[in-house]
């Protein structure tokens, strides 16, 4: 218990540096961008998209720099995001609500299949130790593992939707047709997800292999697995509940550290793909100049991916008994 | 006393990349990139910007891999964004590495409350989304230029390896012989920097090359995206050109597929290298002798 | 004379390193009797761990048992296919590690890890598992209410009790002991010990042992065998070996412990270091240290010869008979 506490208020204490850093940079950039942005955008926008603006960024009026960190934490706590010009003037939040399951869809069951297929192949290829898989998999994978995400997209767009005609290239689905629950729009949806996701899994299975294959060496080097051969257990049971389990926990706290690692790269697949999830709107708003839906969507990500660590966290604590007690 | 553990390290390095073969292919590529990054006049045949040639153009004997939508070979492009590319990586790999060294090493060797701060910074530092971050930076500065970016970067890419090598330095740092150096009387500045460091040089090097890394994968997203300095040669900006003019649907393929070769050609050399040195770290990982296959457990 | 429980029989292991290969245990035989202690004593590196872990079939790579006959009870284990074998285990041998802490899987129960050895070995249901469980946990004095427990909630002490009843479920015939007391204090070392001893008296199974420390077993080993470069140098009745050793080594290793009792004598050790077990010597594997060595000794291995029950590896003491 004591352990969760700790992490939770660690959680809490990265959420509120990720709010602060928002808020911070557009000042702290050189020419102070913040008041730039204010007076480019003085004449030219209505009111209440300037008001967006001054929610985003905090300032505006002539408070005092503290007066409107707490309106800016107050804001965005209340999820008071303001407008986005860019996009039609419609409410930041909305914008994000719209964009989120696409990527928690694609991004999340992604990473997940990548985790999985990544620890068992990992904790199997360490198994056998000095086999053929052995001595293939880990250079291939580390070399694998080096491409950058968004090529490897091209790649497969160029490969298996171009040339090959398999699977549409652009998009979370038609975009003539409408969206319902019906199955052609579960296959559509499917088909468009197809690439993305290959994508994202073949890039990071890598890592989780190796970093699997890795913690198993070493596990499997300990005394208490050979006690339990000396047990006489069968090969199954000794690599799943004596070796497995044991490599995992390390593996685990990884997955939370490179979980950022994972979305950058998912940014930019959403990008390569014209996904409509979080990434693909954040470069949009970059490219538009849009500050208030950018803040926002950084403060979003921020808190997905915390919230992600807490979650391995809580599957840490539950696995690993040592956790549950001391830490 | 300073000497010999140096060229000790030296000779063993020598022995090391000739024995395994990850490092042995991973060196020869860094070496061919290094040496097409100083002289890329050596291998460009045209100059990259000139906007001359036959828009469009495939293969040939002229434009080994073809001409951009604005008639500029492909080629000469490729060679000349080399530099750029291998010079994030060192730079930040190497400012990286400092920054990581001084963090880890202090927090492992002050203890107590400055370990306690700056473990906090570190892991705060980590959790922190950093490719939207870098996004949200660099958008605020426009067109980013080399140094914007290899800012970014480093404020960004130093925490992991402060937290690799503070564990390992903490778990130095109790070893008899530092308590010996203790007691003996030696300065800090002595200990930290002749007994705990050398011990750790595969890590740091093994770090230097995880950073450089990052640095490449990352700079190169960022000019994808835009938000590098267009106008410049490297491999990102090819790839964003190539982008912008659908140079896959085009027919152009090679335009949006060569740099991203040699992006993954530098980068498998320094994954090569950094895996290398994860071995040389932890002997249990090194290639078996698998002379007949053997499973790990009987 | 009945069947020895465990015939061993020329056993070689060999360690690949880059050197080449190391000759940890070169060509080992004795016999075990049912119910009978042996302990193996030797100083670190001398392939004692080895010798037990090649008997119990549990070396992995860098090593390998290159050579000889282990039989128990009749059955030679090396010809075994590991299925075969892992019948044999933990019913017929098991094995107590000398670190309760890393031979315990730091994430299950205590209970759990009895369990599973119950399991792969017998159709028992859960509860006369858990009575089992119980009952061993019992012989070691330790509170049932720690099945529950996890292997970091226990002292040290306690861990190292867990791990003989653990080796005590499925009442074997042989436990093989790695220097078991080596992380305990003088006083945890003779209680684990008196209790090993009571519970080898009252279930009648035979004890190999291995230890560094010859104090540890003085009491207790019906017989010891000294090893010195993966040979057996000495073996014969505790009695014999501590009050007469024959071996140049063994008697170096008696004079090397200091005695509370009688006349205070100088500590003399053994100047030198072990051969290197990639190129061993030509002729007696000890003669570059020992005081007394001989030409004969530096060209000619000796061998193991046992006279009235009492073997020795040395040409002084059993003259090689030239034909």
């Amino acid at each position: 218990m004591r352990f969760l506490v700790r992490r939770v208020g660690f959680l809490l204490v990265t959420l509120w540096a990720a709010l602060t850093v928002n808020f911070f940079i557009p000042r702290l950039m050189p020419g102070n961008p913040a008041e730039a942005i204010l007076a480019q955008f003085h004449g030219r926008l209505n009111p209440s998209a300037l008001k967006a603006i001054e929610v985003a960024l905090g300032i505006g009026g002539h408070q005092n720099l503290f007066t409107s960190y707490v309106d800016y934490l107050r804001n965005t706590l209340t999820g008071n995001f303001g407008i986005s010009f860019s996009q039609g003037n419609v409410s930041v939040a909305s914008l994000i609500s719209r964009a989120l399951p696409w990527s928690l869809g694609l991004v999340g069951i992604s990473t997940i299949i990548g985790f999985v297929f990544g620890t068992v192949i990992g904790a199997v290829v360490a198994w056998r130790r000095g086999g053929t898989m052995d001595n293939v998999l880990p250079p291939t994978f580390i070399i694998v593992s080096a491409f950058p995400y968004f090529w490897v997209g091209l790649l497969s767009i160029w490969l298996f939707s171009l040339t090959l005609n398999w699977f549409p290239t652009l998009g979370g689905y038609t975009a003539t047709s409408t969206l319902s629950w019906s199955w052609s729009s579960f296959t559509d949806i499917l088909s468009h997800a197809v690439l993305p996701a290959f994508t994202i899994v073949i890039t990071s299975v890598g890592g989780w292999i190796l970093t699997m294959r890795n913690n198993m060496i070493t596990v499997v080097a300990e005394d208490y697995v050979k006690m339990a051969r000396a047990k006489g257990l069968t090969p199954r049971r000794i690599l799943w509940q004596y070796a497995g389990r044991n490599a995992l926990l390390p593996n685990l706290t990884g997955f939370a550290m490179s979980l950022g690692f994972v979305i950058s790269g998912a940014i930019l697949v959403e990008y390569v793909f014209n996904y409509p999830g979080v990434g693909f709107l954040l470069l949009q708003a970059v490219n538009n100049e849009d500050y208030p839906l950018m803040q926002a969507l950084f403060f979003l990500i921020a808190v997905v991916v915390i919230v992600a660590i807490f979650i391995s966290d809580i599957a840490t604590a539950l696995l690993d008994p040592r956790t549950r007690n001391n830490r | 006393m300073k000497r010999p553990h140096l060229l000790r390290s030296a000779a063993s390095a020598g022995r090391f990349l000739r024995r395994d073969k990850k490092a042995l292919i991973g060196s020869i590529i860094l070496f061919v990139l290094l040496v097409i990054a100083a002289f890329p006049s050596w291998f460009t045949p045209d100059d990259p910007a000139a906007e001359v040639y036959n828009p469009g153009a495939g293969l040939s004997w002229a434009h080994p891999l073809g001409t951009t939508s604005f008639g500029q070979d492909v080629f000469s492009q490729v060679m000349a964004g080399t530099r750029q590319s291998v010079m994030i990586a060192l730079v930040v790999g190497f400012l990286c590495t400092i920054l990581s060294v001084a963090v880890g090493v202090t927090a492992a060797y002050a203890g107590g409350l400055i370990d306690d701060t700056l473990s906090l910074v570190t892991d705060v530092i980590l959790v922190i989304p950093t490719f939207p971050l870098i996004i949200v930076i660099a958008a605020y500065t426009k067109s980013a230029s080399f140094w914007t970016i290899v800012f970014v970067l480093v404020v960004t890419g130093w925490s992991y390896g402060a937290r690799q090598l503070r564990v390992q330095a903490l778990s130095l740092r109790n070893r008899d012989y530092l308590l010996a150096a203790r007691a003996r009387g030696e300065s800090s500045w002595y200990i930290i920097s002749v007994e705990l460091i050398p011990p750790m040089t595969s890590l740091i090097v093994a770090n230097f090359l995880g950073a450089a890394l990052y640095a490449v994968l990352a700079a190169a997203g960022l000019q994808f995206v835009g938000l590098g300095n267009v106008n410049t040669e490297s491999w990102g900006t090819m790839l964003y050109w190539a982008q912008n003019n659908e140079a896959l649907s085009a027919g152009l393929p090679l335009w949006a597929l060569a740099p991203g070769i040699m992006i993954a050609i530098l980068g498998s050399a320094l994954a090569l290298l950094n895996y290398a040195f994860d071995e040389v770290s932890n002997p249990a990982l090194r290639p078996v002798a698998g002379r007949r296959r053997r499973k790990a457990v009987a | 004379m009945s069947t020895p429980v465990l015939e061993v029989r020329d056993l070689r292991v060999e360690y690949s390193t880059p050197a080449g290969p190391a000759e940890a245990v070169a060509g080992v035989s004795f016999d075990l009797a049912p119910g009978e202690f042996l302990a193996i004593v030797g100083e670190s590196g001398c392939g004692k761990s080895t010798l037990l872990f090649s008997i119990a079939q549990l070396l992995t790579y860098p090593a390998e048992t290159v050579g000889g006959s282990v039989k128990f009870d009749g059955v030679d284990l090396t010809t075994l296919s590991p299925e075969e074998l892992r019948q044999h285990r933990w019913r017929d041998i098991s094995v107590v590690m000398q670190s309760a802490m890393n031979a315990l899987n730091p994430t299950l129960s205590i209970g759990a890890q009895l369990a599973d050895a119950c399991r792969a070995h017998t159709d028992w249901d859960d509860e006369k598992i858990a009575q089992r469980s119980a009952e061993v946990l019992e012989m070691v004095s330790i509170d049932v209410t720690h099945l529950k427990s996890f292997p970091f909630q226990l002292s040290g002490g306690m861990r190292q009790r867990a791990m003989i009843a653990m080796a005590l479920l499925l009442e074997p015939k042989l436990i093989i002991m790695d220097e078991p007391t080596s992380a305990l204090d003088v006083v945890a070392q003779r209680s684990l010990m008196r209790q090993v001893e009571n519970l080898r008296r009252e279930l009648g199974f035979a004890v190999l042992f291995v230890t560094h420390d010859m104090s540890v077993v003085s009491h207790f080993s019906d017989r010891l065998a000294v090893m010195y470069a993966g040979e057996i140098v000495e073996l014969g009745t505790t009695r014999e070996v501590f009050d007469r050793p024959r071996h140049p080594y063994s008697s170096g290793l008696m004079d090397a412990f200091p005695s509370i009792v009688g006349a205070m004598k100088e500590l003399t050790g053994i100047a030198g270091n072990p051969p290197s077990l990639v190129d061993p010597p030509q002729g007696c594997l000890f003669a570059p240290r020992c005081h007394f060595a001989t030409d004969e000794c530096r060209e000619f291995r000796p061998e193991l010869i046992s006279v009235e029950g009492h073997a020795v590896r040395c040409h002084l003491v059993n003259p090689r008979v030239v034909t």
